[in-house]
């Protein structure tokens, strides 16, 4: 225990110092968690224990960020994006990992060596590249879903590859160090390929019927609880649940993760998933980080620097000129194929992995693996400041050709003009009106079994508790126009629009009140306008009722719109005695005192008559009959 | 927006529609005789617009389909500043549309005929060019006759109850009397059905 709080006491610290330091020299969170990561390693400080163990934990990091954008990946986005996966990605690999192969067979490797070498170094760090893009805000971009395409394809690329590099042997296998940790804990390892497969094939089909026809009820039924750490435990079990399933028939933990992700974007949950999970995806990111800068073999830096900064320097180039080439000939243009390439140019976490086993499986010699493995981690780091470099440079191009597109795509689809909280019987209305016309929306609701009706009428509609200030933002509630509250509690409508106004100065909000205090209230509380939830339909109904009393229908009309009229001037002037008197109001005889108020101010301005007053030809038809009489008279 | 085309198909035209216009029917003696008088006409389809859209918000496409099942247009309002009262201004601009009633493609209205029938409270001596109106009630209905010119719709002599506040019950049964005569004249000899709308 004591040693847990010691461990935690220094990463934490490590990152809390080094992280903003990073960020405010305008180098990135990234490489702040790398080099926190150096001098608290084993070879500076030496105050990381375990770190083997360590790695193992943050390793998850990744599984939880790829689960996340999972969610962000609708299944047929992800049938849109098939060309950036299996044309870029694979083309990356091969492209690639021959390039590297030929270098390194330059370099004077034995074909075998070189082609492993190649392969394993091809990969880049999904980690390092989707944290990178999404500090510079490129994630969501064209650039982002090459980068995510080619990453993917990595990701499934592993599989083969484990499969393969063993052939590549050319001294004697070392038993023991054949646990690479990925393929590691596969259970179904001794057993016949064919069974193998189908053992693949029936996990991935668990993940995808169990999304379907499982989680979804589970869920239900843990947001009937109304339990938030039981469904941030949930989220979290499901992801470990995905990762361990993957891990036994030896896949990729991050891919069955992403796999259970994009099963699960479809599902009313996601935006909370989203919220619940993403502390975890950070922390555990930065965590993963850290151990990739304090397994950087100082020493061995030390002793061959020139080789290693040759090494990486080199590496980074062959993997940008290739990935430069294949983003323009798949036709992005340059800026945004410079930007893909910069950001994969990197070795990944892969390669540590791929390269431990490549060690064990006899292929390549443990000397040169070291040495390799020190080019990767120096390259991830060097990540960020190629990223700042490529700004640079863009910044130049930009300079030069002023009238260059901004590299922004029409990926926003997505963008709600207005976040609805509140898809009851009041919120409906005003969304079925605001969509008629054409304006996107994202709904938050909290009634499970609401959102269970609404979804079968195919609206989309997600679970959570709109009050909830990161499930806002999550929602886009920092570039939406419009927030629309239209909850069916009167506190919690208080609550949200308070938070809403303070984190969102330029947000034009509206509410639903309650009733007349209410209105007062939310409008005191920062809503740009309100509406008294019955006001307008009492009005309605109290125009049919002057229609079948005899009023004909325009008068009618004309009754019911002056008295809105003359009641909302009443509430106008009365807001300010509400805001004096607000003990007072707030007494019990408050009620009555306000009626009081309102049907004195009704009397007084309404007189009878007044509605139907206009129209009114008596001193015309007067004039007009004095004017005949006169003319009989002549 | 709608054209003749696209609009309703209506097996044949036929009868009268008769839209009336006012704010206040319940106020006015002499519209209200009159509106009773045509209401009794079979043939005759009438259409009371302030009580059809108090909030102005006109159906065009049911309006232009009601035109379309007409053979004659029958527009009966007070005199309001020398004009229409606002809603059916309202009803005429959103209703009778370029393509629809005129212009290219706008040939719906083309051999129906549009007839007239309005109340003033000034007497007829007032509408002259020695009275204080200076203008006879033809002029100030010049408007309404070349509507109908351009959409290529015959023009009904109007149908004008001057004084209308100072005449007696009696004296406006004998206008509405009037009124309906000419109703039926405007109507084909072998006349359906009455339909009447609101």
């Amino acid at each position: 225990m004591e040693n847990f709080l010691t461990q935690t006491l220094v990463y934490l610290g490590a990152a809390v110092v080094s992280v903003p330091i990073a960020k405010r020299l305008g180098l990135g969170s990234v490489l702040g968690y790398l080099i926190a990561g150096v001098i608290i390693g084993p070879f500076a400080l030496g105050l990381t224990g375990q770190l083997a163990d360590v790695m193992k934990f943050a390793e998850f990091g990744v599984v939880i960020l790829l689960f996340l954008i999972g969610l962000e990946v609708q299944p047929s986005m992800l049938w849109d994006m098939r060309k950036a996966i299996f044309g870029l990605g694979g083309a990356q690999v091969l492209g690639t990992g021959l390039a590297i192969a030929a270098a390194s067979l330059a370099l004077g490797l034995p074909w075998q060596q070189a082609l492993a070498v190649g392969l394993v170094l091809a990969m880049s760090s999904t980690a390092i590249v989707l944290q990178t893009l999404d500090e510079k805000g490129l994630r969501q971009g064209p650039v982002g879903r090459a980068a995510f395409g080619v990453l993917l394809l990595q990701d499934l690329a592993v599989i083969p590859l484990f499969a393969l590099l063993p052939l590549l042997a050319t001294g004697a296998p070392h038993p023991t160090e054949t646990n690479g940790g990925h393929g590691g804990g596969s259970l179904v390892a001794h057993l016949p390929v064919w069974a193998q497969m189908l053992s693949v094939f029936a996990a991935v089909g668990a993940v995808v019927g169990g999304g379907r026809y499982l989680v979804r009820p589970v869920f239900r039924f843990i947001a009937k609880a109304r339990l938030r750490e039981i469904f941030v435990a949930a989220a979290l079990l499901i992801v470990v649940a995905v990762a361990s399933l993957m891990q036994i028939v030896g896949l990729s933990p991050a891919l069955g993760a992403f796999l259970a992700g994009v099963v699960l974007a479809e599902s009313e949950f996601r935006r909370e998933l989203e919220t619940d999970i993403e502390p975890f995806r950070g922390l555990l990111l930065g965590l993963f980080f850290i151990t990739v800068g304090a397994g950087v073999n100082l020493p061995l830096v030390a002793s061959q620097p020139l080789t290693l900064l040759g090494l990486v320097i080199g590496l980074m180039a062959l993997k940008f000129l290739v990935m430069y080439g294949l983003a323009r000939l798949f036709g992005a243009p340059k800026r945004g194929a410079m930007a893909v390439a910069t950001a994969l140019a990197q070795g990944g976490e892969f390669a540590f992995v791929l390269l431990t086993f490549t060690v064990g499986a006899g292929v390549i010699g443990a000397q040169l693996a070291a040495l390799l493995t020190a080019a990767v981690a120096v390259s991830m780091a060097f990540t960020p400041l190629a990223m700042i470099l490529y700004e640079r440079v863009a910044a130049l191009m930009d300079a030069a050709i002023p009238d260059v597109v901004p590299d922004t795509g029409d990926f926003d689809e997505g963008e709600p003009d207005i976040i609805i909280a509140g898809f009851g019987r009041f919120g409906q209305i005003t969304g079925r009106l605001l969509s008629a016309n054409g304006f996107k929306s994202t709904v938050l609701d909290s009634d499970i079994e609401q959102i269970e009706l609404l979804r079968r009428f195919g609206r989309r509609v997600h679970y959570g508790d709109a009050t909830r200030l990161d499930l806002l933002r999550q929602a886009g509630a920092d570039r939406a126009r419009m927030l629309i509250v239209a909850l069916d509690d009167r506190e919690k409508t208080v609550e949200l629009v308070e938070t809403a106004r303070k984190a969102f100065p330029d947000l034009v909000i509206l509410a639903r009140a309650w009733d007349r205090r209410h209105a007062y209230d939310l409008l005191a509380n920062g809503a740009d306008a309100v509406e008294r939830e019955t006001f307008e339909s009492a009005l309605a109904l109290g125009t049919t009722a002057l229609q079948k009393l005899g009023f004909r229908a325009h008068r009618a009309h004309r009754a019911a719109a002056f008295f809105r009229r003359h009641d909302r001037r009443t509430f106008e002037e009365l807001r300010p005695m509400w805001g004096q008197e607000e003990a007072y109001i707030l007494a019990s005889r408050d009620a009555a005192q306000t009626m009081d108020r309102l049907l004195n101010a009704d009397l007084h301005r309404m007189r009878p008559g007044d509605a139907g007053g206009a129209w009114n030809t008596a001193s015309l038809d007067e004039e007009l009959r004095e004017q005949a009489a006169r003319e009989g008279a002549e | 927006m709608t054209d003749a085309s696209t609009g309703p198909v209506t097996p044949s035209t036929s009868g009268v529609l008769l839209v009336l216009a006012h704010p206040a029917l319940e106020r006015s003696r002499a519209n209200r005789a009159l509106a009773k008088a045509a209401k009794g006409l079979s043939g005759v389809t009438f259409k009371d617009l302030y009580e059809v859209y108090p909030d102005f918000v006109v159906d065009i496409e049911a309006e232009q389909a009601a035109l379309l099942a007409h053979d004659v247009v029958a527009l009966q309002f007070p005199l309001y500043w020398y004009s229409t009262p606002s809603l059916m201004k309202e009803w005429l601009d959103l209703v009778w549309l370029h393509g629809f009633a005129y212009g290219e493609g706008g040939e719906a209205l083309k051999g129906k005929r549009l007839f007239v029938a309005c109340t003033t409270g000034a007497s007829a001596k007032a509408y002259h060019a020695h009275g204080y109106n200076r203008f006879s009630m033809d002029e100030f209905l010049r408007p309404l006759e070349q509507t109908a010119h351009l959409c290529g719709m015959g023009w009904e002599t109007p149908f004008v109850v001057h004084g209308a506040s100072v005449k007696d019950d009696d004296a406006l049964k004998a206008e509405a009397e009037r009124y309906k005569a000419r109703l039926a004249s405007l109507l084909p000899a072998l006349s359906t059905s009455g339909k009447t709308e609101a």
